[in-house]
């Protein structure tokens, strides 16, 4: 027998519609779940990079180089100055870590995304819960650097862990575009390279991280307006020691992530439809 | 009569003007074995993916498990085991973890997905496996262990795209094992393939796909019975003689074909042709007389052969 004498829906038909359902609310989760075990084949590698690299940077500039920097910038130490800036571009890192490689593996090089769509997942599933992982991985690091800032004394503001909230944005919505971005390559050829060396590199030193942007000529300065990790090391210092800085100002920092973040998200959902449904 | 698991009415894919697939129509019973044969290109790959409810359908009607994959993909694909032509596992994961991970999918509790995962790994003949890296394990064993995935949620289709290309003979064997236990414990299976022998093992009932349409459907033997004799004597005189050597040959058997390196000789009595042959005076430096095969069928159906 296979019908279903109640409400007339053939009982392997009521059996799919039952067992969709589960997957529709919570498939965004089971790939981060997915994620954070493949994660977990190099927590040595977060922990190391997460711990190592503030350490290594924070003495090197703030406290090494800073003793070459005789002004005061901001009325701060130059070690409080550029320690929200480490922190927000240390987001930016695992960005373009996370949302390069292994979008391409998923895509092409592994297809476990050709996987996973073939599973209740939807394409746009499989996005989300690559941005939730990811999120959480940067969470876990800025957390790491910033309880190392504290170790330095580096974050006098009593609102200072805000400054975690500030790199995450900045790391999500420079990693989103990047996500946007990779999803398009159908092959890489080097662009992922030139990624790194002509934006995150250029971006790090134009973004007013070892110094003010307003050091520069106002005709470069627009590579810091346009730069997620410029609005996010602003932001996580307004939040680490009270940079003064016009609340409009502000506000548009938030927004401007928020867009990036909005407009990469949906625009790599959109690839992904696109790219799993052939 | 339970209703079919899968019904396609006219499908059609398209990619700008070219029709991978070109008005397809065939059912499948629950339980039912059915084989998609065809050469490479001959839209195969691409039925399977719209009825795996990962391709969207140009026009036509399709049902998978009396739904519409426009509408209800995620269901749908939550009643499927896919096993696609080339293997897709987490090579990030070890063996028994790709497992673990794919249940989830599926919305399954962690618990009944890793009893699942051990039962399979078993079946797989995988069991001492579970903790090794994917990409230590041989083309067969990863062929298994994509199979052991797809059963994880307990399917009611099992989608098999060339399950077994690009396998040695011992391998692909092992295999059809696996598959045909499968088919025994009434899993419904919908399979891929340009190799008769596979398609013969494994298939209650076949289509024959070329360029995007069926060009015949039956079992196995049925096809064999209409499209082609008995048996089939293969002759050859040298790959320069073949086609100079057939012309003399008129009146020989119910039909023939003239292959670049034999003859076949269709006919219900291949030693009685034979015997002709030579007394004709005409002697083939090899003579193979053989069961007629689905080989035979693509070839009168098509006038190609099916791997070329």
């Amino acid at each position: 027998m296979s019908g279903d004498v109640s409400t007339g829906v053939r009982s392997d038909t009521a059996r799919a519609l039952a067992a969709g359902r589960r997957s529709r609310r919570w498939g965004a989760w089971y790939v981060a779940l997915h994620r954070f075990r493949v994660m977990r084949s190099y927590t040595g590698t977060v922990v190391v990079a997460g711990i190592g690299n503030p350490l290594i940077y924070l003495y090197a500039l703030g406290v090494g180089l800073a003793t070459i920097v005789d002004t005061d910038l901001d009325g701060v130490s130059y070690l409080v100055f550029v320690a929200p800036a480490l922190l927000a571009s240390a987001a930016i890192t695992v960005a373009s870590e996370e949302f390069t490689y292994p979008i391409m593996l998923g895509y092409k090089w592994n297809p476990t995304f050709t996987g996973m769509s073939a599973s209740p997942l939807r394409p746009t599933q499989i996005v989300d819960g690559i941005v939730i992982s990811v999120a959480v991985r940067m969470t876990v690091n800025l957390v790491l650097f910033f309880a190392l800032i504290l170790v330095f004394g580096a974050a006098p503001s009593p609102i200072a862990f805000l400054s975690i909230v500030a790199g995450l944005l900045g790391g999500l919505a420079f990693g989103a575009v990047l996500m946007g971005y990779t999803s398009t390559l159908e092959e890489d050829t080097g662009q992922l390279a030139m990624v790194m060396r002509f934006v995150v590199l250029p971006m790090t030193l134009f973004s007013g991280t070892f110094f003010p942007l307003s050091t520069f000529p106002i005709w470069l300065q627009w590579i810091g307006w346009i730069s997620p990790l410029w609005h996010s090391t602003e932001l996580a210092r307004v939040f680490s020691y009270g940079y003064a800085e016009p609340i409009w100002l502000t506000i548009v920092h938030v927004a401007y992530l928020a867009v990036l973040i909005v407009v990469g998200w949906a625009w790599s959902r959109r690839i992904a439809v696109r790219r799993l449904n052939r | 009569m339970p209703a079919p698991v899968i019904v396609a009415r006219n499908l059609v894919k398209r990619y700008g003007d070219f029709a991978a697939v070109d008005g397809i129509s065939f059912e499948v019973a629950p339980g039912e074995s059915f084989g998609l044969l065809g050469p490479n290109g001959a839209g195969k790959s691409t039925t399977m993916r719209m009825v795996g409810a990962v391709s969207t359908r140009t026009s036509g009607d399709l049902e998978v498990v009396g739904l519409d994959p426009d509408v209800h993909g995620p269901e749908i694909r939550s009643q499927l085991g896919v096993v696609p032509q080339s293997d897709n596992l987490d090579t990030e994961l070890r063996v028994r973890e790709n497992l673990l991970v794919y249940g989830r999918y599926f919305g399954l509790p962690s618990r009944l997905v890793a009893t699942r995962a051990d039962e399979l790994l078993a079946f797989a003949q995988l069991a001492d496996k579970g903790k090794a890296k994917v990409d230590s394990l041989s083309g067969g064993m990863k062929r298994r262990l994509t199979i052991a995935r797809a059963l994880i949620n307990d399917p009611r289709v099992l989608l098999l795209d060339e399950p077994t290309t690009g396998l040695d003979p011992q391998a692909r064997h092992i295999l059809w094992d696996r598959l045909f236990r499968l088919k025994e414990q009434g899993t419904t299976l919908l399979l891929t393939t340009h190799y008769m022998d596979e398609a013969e093992q494994l298939c209650d009932r076949l289509v024959v796909v070329d360029n995007g349409a069926i060009m015949a459907e039956g079992t196995p033997a049925e096809l064999i019975r209409r499209y082609s004799s008995r048996e089939v004597l293969e002759v050859r005189f040298g790959s320069d003689r073949n086609s100079e050597v057939a012309e003399r040959l008129t009146g020989i058997g119910d039909r023939m074909e003239v292959l670049p390196d034999r003859i076949l000789v269709y006919s219900d009595n291949g030693e009685s042709e034979l015997v002709r042959i030579t007394e004709a005076g005409l002697h083939p430096l090899t003579s193979l007389v053989r069961r007629s095969s689905l080989e035979d069928v693509f070839l009168r159906l098509t006038g190609r052969s099916l791997i070329e």
